[in-house]
């Protein structure tokens, strides 16, 4: 191959395969993109074309203007932002036990995240479903918060529990022999070290609680609790058969922005926290 | 004796030490394992008790217990085996392409030297994406009138041109696994990455400089290195293929026989409201994937044996 001996190793294998990946993850993406930009009368009288021939930003304001979707919107924040941040707090009690302490039932406590990690969550659908309408939480934040802190917790102990081991903590130590209290040796030295393993955890815990659908179909049964992957499969508009397609796109890709801003931001991190958890531990 | 008792005091110490170390390290787990295992063991227990009950909640006062009838319902039907089978076939087919993509994209990964930022990003998308956005975007680009396949594979002899995919069952099975693999793989080809990463270049320098070909450089000093990497991968990912749904659910509504066993048990629980059946059902999935994993970890403990007796 031309590339051989070569320092950047690439090769016409390496280069098609570079092309191919970005193709294969992009191209749903920007497919869904277009169908959002196509007026309604395209996606529904049989236009198998990929780019829009006529270009139209009507699909967002309609969806923009709907309460049902904005609603859920403001569910699927609200929710995913409370279950992160808790899901974060115990997670980093555990992690910090975890990787610092010797103390017995340390290996239980990563059996049991490890058993959950595992666990198929639609088999909490039918006892959930019963205990949360008896309990009062069917159709309500925390009814949905509860099961999602329950599901992130295993990821985030891994991964911040994988991060906390790196962590030099002798430093700690070594900043109050040089005259820091002990407040101050944890806040100036180890706080900064430990921020973003803790804020990886809390993108890996925020996509999984703005991700999941089954629960959320589930356990709510109007707007008032309804996330928006649950409220877009009840986007139908007057013919069941042929879902508005073109509105839908635009609602997709309104979802998928706070993900992608997140993911151009953060990609270093992200990859980190999803191979540290998994490949260290 | 003086010494003894300074012994003593120190070895109290030091169990004193232990000690306060224990119940912090508990007393910070607590929190977590507390809300864990309420929200799991608690309704599975649940279910265990329910799946022995007729329970539906349309008639919620016969409630008659029924023991095992249940169970005996659900393996005498034909629906629960051929949802079962789908569910296996959609698991291993999907985990084995992704197993192979994912790899050449991480080899490939493992060679950019520019664009990593790019490439991570892209990558990534597919990951953070929403299930059911995904299945959207799929279920459109596989209609037979206005998606972007049937118009740009029709060349492929298994495609052709006006195929409807979602008219029988193979076709629809098919545009299923395509969403799924779609967006599993790039989180195959991450953690493929990780461990192609630690594989040291010297080595495959030296099996280079030994004469080794490609092939018997992947095949002899890649892969074996790259063991334990492989197997979580393929672990985690053969679990959550079988719990699939939210495709299933968006693509074909179980439609063309594409059930699973998620897709089985959610339908019986919210909507046909047979918490019974549905509980026995929760079960089931419950044991199965017990079973897989134990399967799992019992064939790859086998492998790394001979890996080790090879070493």
């Amino acid at each position: 191959m031309a590339g051989k001996g070569n320092a950047s190793k690439m090769g016409p294998g390496h280069w098609l395969g570079f092309v191919l990946i970005l193709v294969w993850c992009l191209l749903p993406v920007v497919w869904i993109l277009m169908v959002s930009l196509k007026p309604v009368a395209e996606t529904t009288t049989g236009s198998p074309q990929f780019l829009p021939k006529t270009w139209t930003i009507q699909n967002y304001k309609d969806i923009l203007k709907n309460h049902d979707f904005l609603h859920a919107l403001g569910n699927s924040f609200g929710i995913a932002i409370i279950a992160t941040l808790l899901a974060v707090i115990f997670a980093t009690l555990a992690a910090y036990a975890i990787a610092r302490l010797e103390f017995k039932g340390k290996r239980v406590v990563l059996s049991i995240a490890l058993a959950i990690a595992m666990f198929p969550v639609v088999s909490l659908v039918g006892p959930l479903f019963d205990m949360w309408r008896v309990a009062h939480l069917f159709n309500t934040w925390p009814g949905l918060i509860i099961p999602y802190l329950t599901f992130t917790l295993p990821l985030a102990i891994w991964t911040l529990s994988a991060f906390f081991r790196e962590i030099p903590w002798e430093m700690e130590q070594a900043a109050q022999v040089d005259g820091a209290t002990s407040w101050q040796a944890f806040r100036k030295v180890i706080v900064p070290l430990a921020a973003p393993g803790v804020f990886t955890a809390a993108i890996l815990t925020f996509f999984f609680a703005w991700n999941e659908f089954v629960l959320a179909i589930s356990l709510t049964s109007t707007t008032a609790a309804r996330t928006v992957p649950a409220q877009m499969s009840f986007f139908v508009g007057s013919d069941p058969f042929n879902p508005p397609y073109s509105q839908l796109a635009a609602a997709a890709v309104v979802v998928t922005v706070p993900v992608v801003i997140i993911v151009l931001l953060f990609q270093r991190k992200i990859v980190a926290g999803l191979t540290s958890g998994a490949v260290k531990g | 004796m003086t010494t003894m008792v300074a012994t003593a005091q120190v070895k109290a110490k030091a169990s004193d030490r232990t000690i306060a170390e224990n119940r912090l390290g508990l007393k910070l787990v607590a929190p977590a394992v507390v809300v864990m295992v309420l929200v799991t063991a608690w309704p599975m227990i649940q279910a265990l008790y329910l799946s022995l009950f007729k329970y539906r909640l349309t008639v919620p006062d016969d409630r008659a217990f029924t023991g095992l009838g249940n169970y005996a319902t659900i393996l005498s039907d034909s629906l629960f085996w051929k949802d079962t089978l789908n569910t296996i076939i959609i698991m291993i087919v999907t985990v084995a392409i992704e197993l192979v993509i994912g790899f050449a994209f991480a080899m490939v990964m493992h060679r950019i030297v520019f664009a990593r930022g790019l490439m991570r990003t892209a990558i990534l998308i597919p990951y953070g994406i929403i299930t059911v956005v995904s299945a959207f975007a799929w279920q459109f680009a596989f209609s037979l009138n206005n998606g972007f396949v049937d118009g740009w594979f029709h060349w492929l002899p298994w495609i052709g041109t006006d195929t409807n995919w979602y008219g029988d069952h193979w076709h629809a099975m098919f545009a299923i696994m395509v969403s799924e693999i779609w967006k599993t793989t790039p989180f195959m080809s991450l953690l493929l990455l990780a461990g192609l990463s630690q594989v040291s270049e010297d080595m495959i320098e030296a099996a280079k400089v030994d004469g080794a070909t490609w092939t018997q450089r992947l095949v002899k000093v890649i892969l074996p290195n790259m063991r334990a990497a492989i197997m979580v991968a393929v672990l985690f990912r053969a679990l959550d293929a079988y719990r699939i749904f939210d495709n299933i659910f968006i693509m074909t509504k179980g439609a063309q026989d594409t059930e699973s066993s998620s897709f089985l048990t959610y339908r019986q629980v919210i909507e046909q409201f047979q918490l019974g059946m549905g509980s026995a059902l929760s079960v089931l999935l419950f044991l199965s994937v017990l079973l897989i994993a134990f399967i799992l970890v019992k064939l790859f403990k086998v492998d790394l044996a001979a890996a080790r007796g090879e070493a």
